[in-house]
């Protein structure tokens, strides 16, 4: 799968850079027992050259649920997704630590082949980025990247990525026309099918509806409802209704650090830390 | 408890103008119940009748203040600390309006008792019960006025020795009716009195829990006094 970078990538540079408290911080890590772990992030570390924009992340992220990360611009929010499918390996003069693993194997790994790993961890955007191709060749793509030339199972696949986008509908009778011509939210929800239709095992979304209108909004939420049934789903999002709505779990990152990780239930009525319920109140200046 | 203000002003504003409006309903339903009680003990009609017409007041002032929680909700999307706040105003202001219901039953009662001939035997022990219950509405507020959720366990603690104050208020009613059938109407008002002062009772330690969930975030209803107080002390 081939990703367009075009989320903000040097937000970090902005951080202001004055310390948290040690004693505020807590790595609250909520009651999992019941999940089977599906990512998992053990003091680790990330460097923009002398920049340190995540600071000692512990995080284990569900199997089959939504994990939201939330936090103001410049927390590390973005940076720590993108370290889930090695985005960051993209950018000069960037170093990690610590340990980040998917099923218990190392995503930072020297064996590991970045492109199988970007296979099994899909990614979305905030802008839709399609390529100027038809409807059907957007998602089919990725599988002829994988040698797949069967018309028949490229069809089938085809459709049931769409089905699963909850577009298939929308453009069943146009699938020849070029993607550009679809609207937004279409464009978006075409990327998402891209995005399943080589099977990945998760899905990262960095802002999937930032620029969506609030019916194209609530398409993509409920759409996102609907595959965390078969995807681990880690979404982005700067709308903490949102955050609310679509995720089991919420983590608060604030420079860099992860102040606290919740079930979201929680976090949005009864949260353990100042510093998130002054985030989500709206009282952080 | 202390709250730091919000990026936005206006929202701060809003959010003070709902407590000072819960603050103003419960300044209404306290006077009301001690005008209620205050006709009882003094057998004044007047002060009785405009007790019972004065109850649309604490209604107006429900509707008035449900409305603003709803347009919170509408446009701020309320969250943790916010969000339980107005759950807690609306709650409050639910129990508040039935203590308003309660004072007025008691102001209806004081008016019939007026009217009867017989001894004013009930007095004493009535009266000590609607201080008792006055006393917790009225620190009760003041919990919620202050988000104190200790002040607001110690006054919901109080909530037994209303039931006990009615028990014995029937026990003792009961004997004035079996000496003599002629105390039974009399008898059988001050019974709907007691039992209208113990429902106060009961509002104002829903109050308090209310104020609880809103300072601590825990839910303490329906659990006994020792499982609150644990889940206050943890």
């Amino acid at each position: 799968m081939i990703m367009n970078n075009t989320s903000e990538t040097q937000e970090q540079h902005g951080v202001p850079t004055h310390a948290i408290d040690p004693s505020v911080i807590h790595k609250h890590n909520t009651s999992l027992k019941d999940e089977e772990i599906c990512l998992e992030v053990n003091k680790f570390n990330f460097y923009y050259g002398s920049n340190q924009a995540l600071k000692d992340i512990n995080l284990k992220i569900p199997k089959q649920r939504v994990t939201a990360f939330i936090g103001p611009s410049g927390c590390g929010k973005s940076t720590l997704l993108r370290c889930f499918n090695r985005m960051n390996d993209l950018i000069d003069g960037v170093r990690v630590e610590g340990q980040m693993t998917l099923h218990g194997e190392d995503i930072f790994d020297k064996s590991v082949n970045v492109s199988d790993l970007r296979r099994r961890i899909g990614m979305v955007f905030q802008k839709p980025n399609p390529f100027p191709k038809s409807i059907y060749e957007n998602v089919a793509y990725g599988l002829r990247i994988q040698g797949i030339k069967n018309r028949h199972v490229l069809d089938e696949a085809v459709e049931n990525s769409l089905k699963h986008a909850a577009l298939w509908d929308e453009v069943k009778d146009r699938l020849e026309d070029n993607a550009m011509g679809l609207s937004g939210g279409q464009q978006q929800r075409l990327v998402i099918a891209r995005a399943i239709a080589i099977e990945p095992e998760v899905l990262l979304l960095d802002e999937p509806a930032s620029a969506l209108d609030p019916i194209s909004t609530l398409k993509i939420e409920e759409l996102i409802y609907q595959l965390k049934t078969d995807y681990t789903i880690v979404i982005v999002t700067h709308n903490m209704q949102q955050a609310a709505r679509v995720s089991d779990y919420t983590a608060y990152m604030y420079l860099g650090e992860l102040i606290e990780f919740n079930d979201t239930a929680d976090l949005f009525t009864n949260p353990k830390e100042k510093m998130t319920e002054d985030y989500i109140t709206g009282r952080m200046g | 408890m202390n709250i730091e203000k919000h990026i936005s002003k206006e929202y701060d504003n809003e959010l003070e103008t709902i407590r000072s409006h819960v603050m103003e309903m419960g300044g209404i339903v306290e006077n009301q119940l001690t005008d209620a009680i205050t006709a009882l003990v003094n057998s004044d009609l007047e002060v009785a009748e405009t007790t019972v017409k004065g109850e649309y007041k604490v209604n107006r002032q429900e509707v008035a203040i449900d409305e603003k929680c709803i347009r919170i909700l509408a446009k701020r999307q309320p969250a943790a600390v916010d969000l339980r706040l107005i759950m807690a105003v609306i709650k409050t202001i639910t129990d508040l309006e039935r203590i308003g219901d309660e004072a007025q039953k008691i102001a209806k009662k004081a008016i019939s008792l007026s009217e009867s001939q017989g001894p004013k035997f009930y007095y004493i022990s009535i009266k000590a019960m609607g201080t008792l219950v006055t006393g917790m509405l009225h620190d009760a507020l003041d919990a919620f006025a202050r988000m104190d959720s200790k002040a607001a366990f110690a006054v919901a603690s109080r909530e037994p020795e209303s039931d006990e104050q009615y028990v014995a208020i029937l026990r003792q009613l009961m004997t004035y009716m079996m000496e003599d059938p002629r105390n039974i109407t009399t008898s059988l008002d001050a019974v709907w009195i007691a039992r209208a002062m113990e429902r106060i009772a009961d509002h104002a330690r829903n109050i308090c829990e209310y104020v609880i969930y809103f300072v601590e975030g825990k839910d303490v209803r329906h659990i006994t006094l020792e499982e609150m107080e644990k889940e206050l002390s943890e």
